[in-house]
């Protein structure tokens, strides 16, 4: 494998210093380094360098959906927005409720090597809510599954809830909730409030998402298991989140960049690029995210990147589909509202893009220091280039951003996975 | 959407010649009532037979008038009403939706009367027309008669006034402006002209739709 | 006036022209042999009904017909809408096959306002059509707000300074959110009427007053209107029983004797008799129902009038 050498890069936006890569980990980091022969040069001059994003919750669509998006594409997507781990969630055709599909997204998500792909594998089978999917084999088969979710519904049976918590502790994997009590967000369109009121869009109250919340952390802290919240999208949530972080219960919160930014102010077009489940909520929800994320209460940011095909979202907005992509602009989104917001230095970004979610998924080679002897595994950032979303730009099939034509600051400038160079200036390393 | 009728005050740019004054256009009125008096054969007893429709905005003040001068002259009140023709124009979509003005016929209609169409200044003929289109969907009169206060010539169509009070030979460009004191607070007739020769063509729209 | 989806859009102004309009039409057809206008001859008008409704359709219908214009109607059945083809393909089919105006009810919220956004960029020979939303979902239906604002300034004379109550189904009443901002833009005092599960989380938000005490407020209205009440929501829970609704808030003969002399009973129809009105209540000359159904016509020509008769730039 060939060596990189990284001149005068900021890691965290410390001082600059060289960094050379050789074998996969980080052989040296220091000033004035030689680069070794037949070494490739990247001359950082100030870039910013973070351990590899990882994403909790990334839709690759793949199986079925590859009208939207296929594991080659969304790791593309992922690589460019400077991620080197994404767990792809199972609602897909088939569901992966099983070894069989979780291997066959593990296997291709090697074959593409952009990105360490791993599945997340379903709470019941096929999504159903009614019996628990074969946990065990998915987790000891060699797609090795982590993270197991029902995502896009809700697992809203308590007892089948209970069941996969418990069991799940034997298995040392976490359990994903998507957290909405349906029979709160029956014909659900938009947050219930005064925008939605305004539209004559059904109301998707808060508290299906907050109720969920609360009655997920109790039956975590009875089986002593590992609780994750996807995309919590309410102040009421992040309340109960830390009352139960503070009484010692293992759960841990993700936020999505669109609801660190994006309001249901929005939605008054009624153009359904910006519909999405959990909505867009209010800008007092905004603003407690994003101070949730940098307390720690919310403990990363995940993308929930949702391809969706032209058709889904090009009609009327109760018959599109919800979700957004997300990959190839959530640094820039969480530099606009974390970072030039003063809420979060880079070492904070670190935590909340790499660390903690590689820590939640319990990866041993991600989000790992930038240290000798460390994972080759990084991400270099231009933080004083400003971008301009074009959707037909982006490396995903689909274009469902809801950022188009949007001017967002900061940039990946190349993306290291185990020393290879997986992007580079807004260039896949195929 | 709104489309109002412009105020026919002095304007910049503009020169204006008064070509009637308020006694002049008092005068002018009695004169045409005369001429209905004397060609409709008006009486007291077949006053019913005859209706005086105001074309809005200003027909519609001087057919009141006339209709007034009428009955002051003879002891017999013709019938008065107003005629909107602006679902009947044929330069709707030349200009932004205008506003519509109220109708109103007299009791018993239009059927077998003789009505006398009255309207402030007559030049290309269209309003009458238009008038004409509408007067046919609310019946049928026994004959139809058009009266006005100016008639200032480039006629577009094969219509004439049976009743003039002045007739004003105008340049294209020229704006014939009747004020009446139920409209525009005072009654006069103006002629403007551009002040400069090569506005000629104009802004604005001519004055007198008709 | 390019597109009509939403009262909010209209100013004291422009709502106050659509009835003058209305009002004027209504005038100049009366005791006509020929109820027919020449002014929109030439226009082509497609009413595109994804919902069931005959009465709102016809009234859209007859209002172009008596303009003269060439109306089509598309219902969602016989057409290739029920093939399962899009809403936007629909209407760049329409807009190609040349209608000038669209008159879309669509049983999606902001269905009309995405075929305006989409006329936009459907690239077409000619301009796009006018969008007339005859109602979208639970948001709005803006000609039913104008047929009965036009109703009670028949009635009541006026509009500015009157108290409006309206009673029912909030919630799910594309009739009371066009009529919340249509009648307080024209002057009006809304108060909402109606058990807390029928009003919608951010009705606060509104430029209206909210009771659930429909007795209390009889007294100080110069008009009520109720609102249907549809079956599927008694089986939503959101009340326990047709006869405790109707207990609270039926318009039944008691409650319009507590209502002033001159006040004015509406009702947008289909009418629910008994259950949210009395039989003696909807007949008794109180009730402007019949007069609302009139002028649903004459306010319709007026809307087809101010975005189609005048020139095109003014109506970009």
């Amino acid at each position: 494998m060939s060596s990189i050498l990284i001149k005068s890069a900021r890691p965290y936006g410390d001082d600059p210093v060289d960094v050379v890569l050789r074998d996969g980990v980080i052989a040296e980091v220091g000033n004035r380094l030689a680069a070794p022969s037949g070494a490739e040069v990247i001359d950082a001059d100030g870039l910013i360098a973070l351990p590899g994003f990882v994403d909790l919750h990334t839709h690759l669509r793949e199986p079925g959906g590859e009208d939207a998006e296929t594991i080659e594409t969304g790791s593309a997507a992922a690589a460019l927005g400077g991620f080197t781990c994404v767990f792809a969630m199972p609602n897909t055709d088939p569901v992966a409720d099983s070894a069989v599909v979780v291997e066959y997204v593990y296997r291709r998500g090697r074959e593409v090597g952009l990105v360490d792909v791993h599945p997340v594998g379903a709470v019941t089978v096929g999504l159903a809510g009614e019996r628990l999917a074969e946990l065990g084999t998915m987790a000891s088969c060699p797609a090795g599954v982590r993270m197991f979710s029902d995502d896009g519904k809700c697992v809203h049976d308590p007892l089948l809830m209970r069941r996969a918590l418990e069991y799940a502790t034997a298995l040392d994997v976490v359990i994903a909730q998507h957290a909405e009590d349906p029979r709160l967000t029956g014909g659900a369109q938009a947050h219930e409030g005064a925008v939605a009121a305004r539209l004559g869009l059904t109301g998707w109250p808060a508290t299906a998402e907050e109720t969920i919340v609360a009655r997920d952390c109790a039956l975590a802290r009875e089986a002593g298991a590992a609780l994750h919240v996807c995309h919590v999208s309410s102040a009421h949530t992040v309340a109960v989140l830390r009352a139960a972080k503070a009484a010692g219960i293992h759960v841990s919160a993700e936020v999505t960049p669109h609801h660190l930014l994006l309001t249901d102010a929005v939605l008054s077009s009624y153009d359904p690029i910006n519909k999405v489940n959990p909505p867009l909520r209010t800008g007092a929800d905004t603003a407690a995210m994003r101070a949730a994320l940098a307390e720690g209460v919310i403990d990363c940011v995940a993308t929930d990147h949702a391809p969706h095909p032209p058709e889904a979202k090009d009609c009327e907005w109760a018959a599109a589909r919800s979700g957004m992509l997300g990959l190839q602009t959530a640094l820039s989104v969480l530099v606009h509202t974390m970072v030039e917001s003063g809420l979060l230095d880079w070492r904070g970004m670190a935590r909340v893009l790499s660390e903690r979610p590689a820590q939640i998924a319990g990866l041993a080679d991600q989000g790992r220091p930038l240290e000798v002897g460390e994972p080759a595994t990084l991400t270099l950032i231009d933080p004083d280039a400003a971008w301009t979303v074009r959707s037909d730009r982006l490396a995903s099939v689909a274009t469902n951003t809801p950022y188009e034509g949007m001017r967002l600051p900061a940039r990946v400038v190349a993306t290291v996975l185990r020393g290879r160079v997986t992007a580079r200036d807004g260039e896949v390393r195929w | 959407m709104a489309s109002s009728w412009r105020a026919r005050g002095d304007q910049p740019g503009v020169v204006s010649t008064e070509l009637l004054s308020a006694a002049d256009v008092a005068r002018t009125i009695a004169r045409i009532a005369h001429q209905i008096i004397e060609k409709t054969s008006f009486e007291p007893s077949n006053a019913a037979d005859v209706v005086l429709l105001g074309l809005p905005t200003r027909g519609v003040p001087l057919a009141r008038r006339l209709a007034a001068a009428i009955a002051e002259f003879t002891g017999g009140a013709p019938g008065v009403g107003i005629l909107d023709a602006t679902l009947y124009r044929d330069d709707l979509r030349r200009r932004p939706a205008r506003s519509l003005e109220p109708t109103a016929l007299p009791d018993g209609g239009v059927d077998d009367r003789l009505v006398v169409l009255v309207d402030d200044v007559l030049f290309s003929g269209r309003t009458v027309r238009a008038a004409l289109d509408a007067l046919r969907d609310h019946g049928r009169p026994r004959a139809v008669q058009l009266a006005v206060l100016v008639d200032r010539g480039h006629r577009e169509l094969p219509i004439r006034a049976d009743y003039v009070g002045k007739n004003v030979p105008t340049a294209r460009a020229e704006q014939i402006a009747v004020l009446l004191t139920e409209v525009d607070g005072r009654d006069a007739v103006l002629l403007r002209r551009p002040q400069e020769a090569d506005r000629q063509g104009g802004t604005g729209r001519p004055g007198g739709t008709g | 006036m390019r597109h009509l989806i939403s009262t909010a859009d209209l100013d004291a102004i422009s709502a106050n022209l659509l009835l003058d309009t209305a009002e004027r039409l209504k005038q100049a057809l009366l005791g006509r042999e020929v109820r027919k206008l020449p002014t929109l001859r030439g226009r082509t008008v497609v009413t595109l009904f994804y919902e069931d409704s005959t009465r709102t359709r016809v009234s859209f219908e007859i209002a172009g017909k008596w303009m003269s214009a060439d109306v089509i109607n598309v219902s969602a059945r016989g057409s290739s809408v029920a093939k399962g083809e899009s809403l936007r393909d629909t209407a760049a089919t329409l807009a190609a096959a040349g209608a000038d105006c669209v008159i879309i009810r669509h049983p999606a919220s902001g269905a009309a306002q995405r075929l305006v956004d989409w006329g936009g960029s459907i690239n077409l020979a000619q301009r796009a059509p006018s969008v007339v939303n005859a109602g979208d979902g639970i948001h709005e239906h803006p000609t039913q707000a104008l047929l009965d604002a036009a109703t009670l300034r028949e009635r009541l004379g006026s509009i500015a300074g009157r108290r409006i109550g309206i009673v029912g189904d909030v919630l799910h009443s594309r009739v009371a959110r066009s009529n919340v901002f249509l009648l307080t833009t024209l002057g009006a005092e809304v108060v909402l009427i109606a058990p807390p599960t029928l009003l919608p989380v951010g009705v606060a938000d509104w430029p209206c007053q909210v009771g659930h005490h429909l007795d209390a407020e009889l007294a100080g209205l110069d008009a009520v209107m109720m609102l249907r009440v549809q079956a599927e929501r008694m089986r939503g829970g959101f009340f326990p029983s047709a006869r405790e609704y109707s207990i609270g808030y039926a318009l039944t003969q008691r409650r319009l004797d507590m209502l002033p002399e001159h006040a004015v009973v509406l009702h947008p129809g289909p009418m629910v008799r008994g259950m949210e009105i009395a039989s003696l209540v909807a007949d008794s000359p109180r009730s402007a129902v019949l007069e609302q159904v009139r002028n649903g016509v004459h306010v319709r020509m007026a809307v087809l009038y101010h975005l189609l008769a005048g020139a095109p730039e003014d109506r970009g």
